[in-house]
């Protein structure tokens, strides 16, 4: 992820004089803790996934690859894999490009006078909580005298208006417009602090080449915040392959099995089910989708380092 | 982040155009720029005020007249919410919070300490192995980490949520604080060494002293992380009195199926530390985010 710039300081200290256990002191809390409640876990969860067993019995029997195998043929889970996609690319466009269109108009010297209170509220939505938020909307969604209806009927779209989190059709995309309406803000604000850094001279230059707006934006603030770019898309990519709050607190994967999501059926299939190695299956390939989304990223990041 | 009034200044000096546009061209220009903040600011902040003037109606009064502001401002509702289980889920959130807070920073800058002043075998693993820890999504040791906790005999009590908050949250804690300790100049802790004072001295009376701000920062983050946690807060902890406000929020709403005014007024109170902290400490908070870009 981006902390390169955390990582690249140099290190030009001399170490204290001292005995050579004493580094080990100061390390082990962080090592005890991560080690036992960050790392043991996902081994644990790799072996897992080969076991069938339940939550409150110590009994395991191994059963090689059929968890795997039958997940692979459950059509719920690439219902659960589809929606996941729906969310990783709702979430590019709306975030990514949204929050650096955003970042950008409030950037700009002609909105700079009001700039900081609208940073401020578009913000907010980032620091309430999922639960309150997933909550809220069910007011919005509500279908008799929610805001989403009561406005579409006021504005005379009465066809348009329906039951969104009922309806098999919608449940999922007003699931994801949710998140989407929680998160802009916090990408915005990443790619605010990536355009305050860009030298202004550059912006300068262009305006003396004559350059618009729009022209500004292409071809000066967009190479310029490249690596920010792959960091929001990185975060928001992670984030589509394992959400869970939205989906579970809106609909709880439903109507039917329309809105599950990889997070939702793990939890389901470990606490509603009480199919532990199954859920550890599905904990494996969440795992290993979100390592691919980062090999990729980290690989498209290197090539764009390059040129 | 260049503070506000430098880069007022900068701008200033440099956008005095080459080629002065005429000011109907500039409001031609900010037309469509301010017409899509409007749009996105109402999109953005309707809901929030819908969810504060309803908050003090009666459950009536939201269905037949959710638009209007209400008749009579309902104050009972927050006492009605708070008293219906808020203050509980209050209290373990806050409990929950703190002690996530200090332990974090606390352990956090003791590893950055170590990485950041010593040379040791192993040194570039254990970082490696820091950096690593934020990749992983903490879906996916759900079913593990549950075992664990009860394996630990601490499942449904504090601990159960502490623990695993403290190191999920270690991570970028720790590489916070290393690049702020790498910054402080050798000759401050070798005057001291000088002077006779030990590792954990030159630690306790320099580097944290002097590094408030990024502890401050570490907290804030972590604060943010915590109050909003909802899936551990929701499978390890499962008795009424011990629920964190994120999901005691869902016993909440079954408990108050039909009364929305009371709901949303819980909503609020639930929301209002958090957003309270942000607007005070909004310079912390954001440097951090994007120190780390890291969320939650």
């Amino acid at each position: 992820m981006h902390v390169d710039h955390l990582l690249l300081k140099k290190e030009e200290v001399n170490p204290l004089p001292i005995r050579k256990f004493v580094p080990y002191l100061y390390l082990a809390p962080c090592i005890l803790m991560m080690g036992l409640f960050v790392y043991y876990p996902i081994v644990e969860n790799f072996r897992f996934s080969f076991y069938d067993f339940s939550a409150f019995s110590p009994d395991k029997a191994f059963v090689g690859f059929t968890n795997f195998i039958s997940l692979f043929h459950d059509p719920v889970f690439y219902t659960a894999l589809k929606n996941n996609v729906w969310y990783a690319v709702i979430s590019i466009i709306c975030q990514v490009f949204g929050g650096l269109i955003l970042a950008a108009i409030l950037e700009d010297p002609i909105t700079r006078f009001i700039s900081s209170f609208f940073r401020t509220v578009f913000f907010l939505p980032v620091v309430i909580s999922v639960t309150v938020i997933a909550l809220l909307f069910t007011f919005v969604y509500e279908p008799n005298m929610g805001i989403l209806n009561s406005f579409l009927h006021g504005l005379g779209l009465d066809s348009w208006t329906r039951e969104w989190l009922g309806d098999s059709e919608t449940a999922i995309f007003a699931v994801i417009a949710v998140s989407q309406w929680q998160s802009i803000g916090y990408i915005m604000m990443l790619f605010i602090v990536a355009i305050q850094a860009v030298p202004r001279e550059i912006y300068e230059a262009a305006e003396m080449d004559g350059a618009g707006k729009v022209r500004k934006f292409i071809s000066v603030t967009v190479p310029q915040v490249k690596e920010m770019f792959f960091v929001a898309s990185l975060i928001t990519l992670t984030g589509a392959f394992t959400v869970f709050n939205e989906p579970y607190i809106l609909t709880g994967g439903g109507p039917g099995n329309a809105s599950e999501v990889l997070g939702t059926l793990l939890y389901n299939s470990a606490f509603a089910k009480d199919q532990m190695g199954y859920a550890s299956a599905i904990a494996t390939v969440i795992l290993v989708l979100t390592l691919l989304v980062s090999l990729v990223q980290m690989k498209l990041f290197r090539t764009g380092k390059d040129d | 982040m260049i503070d506000l009034e430098t880069k007022a200044a900068i701008d200033y000096t440099y956008n005095v155009p080459a080629k002065r546009r005429s000011k109907k061209g500039k409001i031609k220009e900010a037309v469509p720029l301010y017409f899509i903040l409007v749009v996105y600011f109402i999109v953005v902040a309707y809901p929030l005020f819908w969810m504060i003037v309803n908050s003090f109606k009666t459950t009536d009064e939201i269905f037949s007249n959710s638009w209007a502001m209400p008749q009579k401002w309902l104050f009972s509702n927050y006492s009605h919410a708070w008293e219906t289980g808020i203050s509980g889920y209050f209290v373990n959130s806050l409990v929950v919070t703190v002690t996530t807070c200090l332990g974090t920073v606390f352990i956090s800058a003791l590893g950055a300490y170590g990485l950041t002043r010593f040379s040791f075998k192993g040194k570039n693993a254990l970082l490696i192995l820091c950096m690593g820890g934020m990749m992983l999504s903490p879906q996916v040791s759900l079913v593990p980490l549950y075992k664990l906790i009860q394996a630990l005999g601490i499942h449904d009590t504090y601990l159960a949520l502490i623990l695993p908050y403290v190191a999920y949250r270690i991570p970028i804690t720790l590489l916070l604080i290393r690049a702020a300790f790498l910054d402080v100049p050798k000759e401050l802790e070798e005057s001291a060494v000088l002077d006779g004072c030990s590792s954990w001295a030159v630690f306790t009376k320099i580097f944290l002293p002097l590094n408030y701000p990024i502890l401050l920062t570490g907290i804030i983050l972590t604060a943010y992380f915590t109050w909003n946690e909802f899936m551990f807060a929701l499978i390890f902890v499962d008795s009424e009195s011990l629920k964190t406000i994120p999901a005691g929020l869902m016993q909440f709403r079954d408990a108050l199926q039909t009364n929305w005014g009371v709901l949303l007024a819980g909503l609020m109170i639930s929301a209002a530390p958090i957003i309270l902290l942000f607007l005070f400490m909004q310079k912390y908070f954001i440097r951090g985010l994007a120190a780390g870009s890291v969320k939650g």
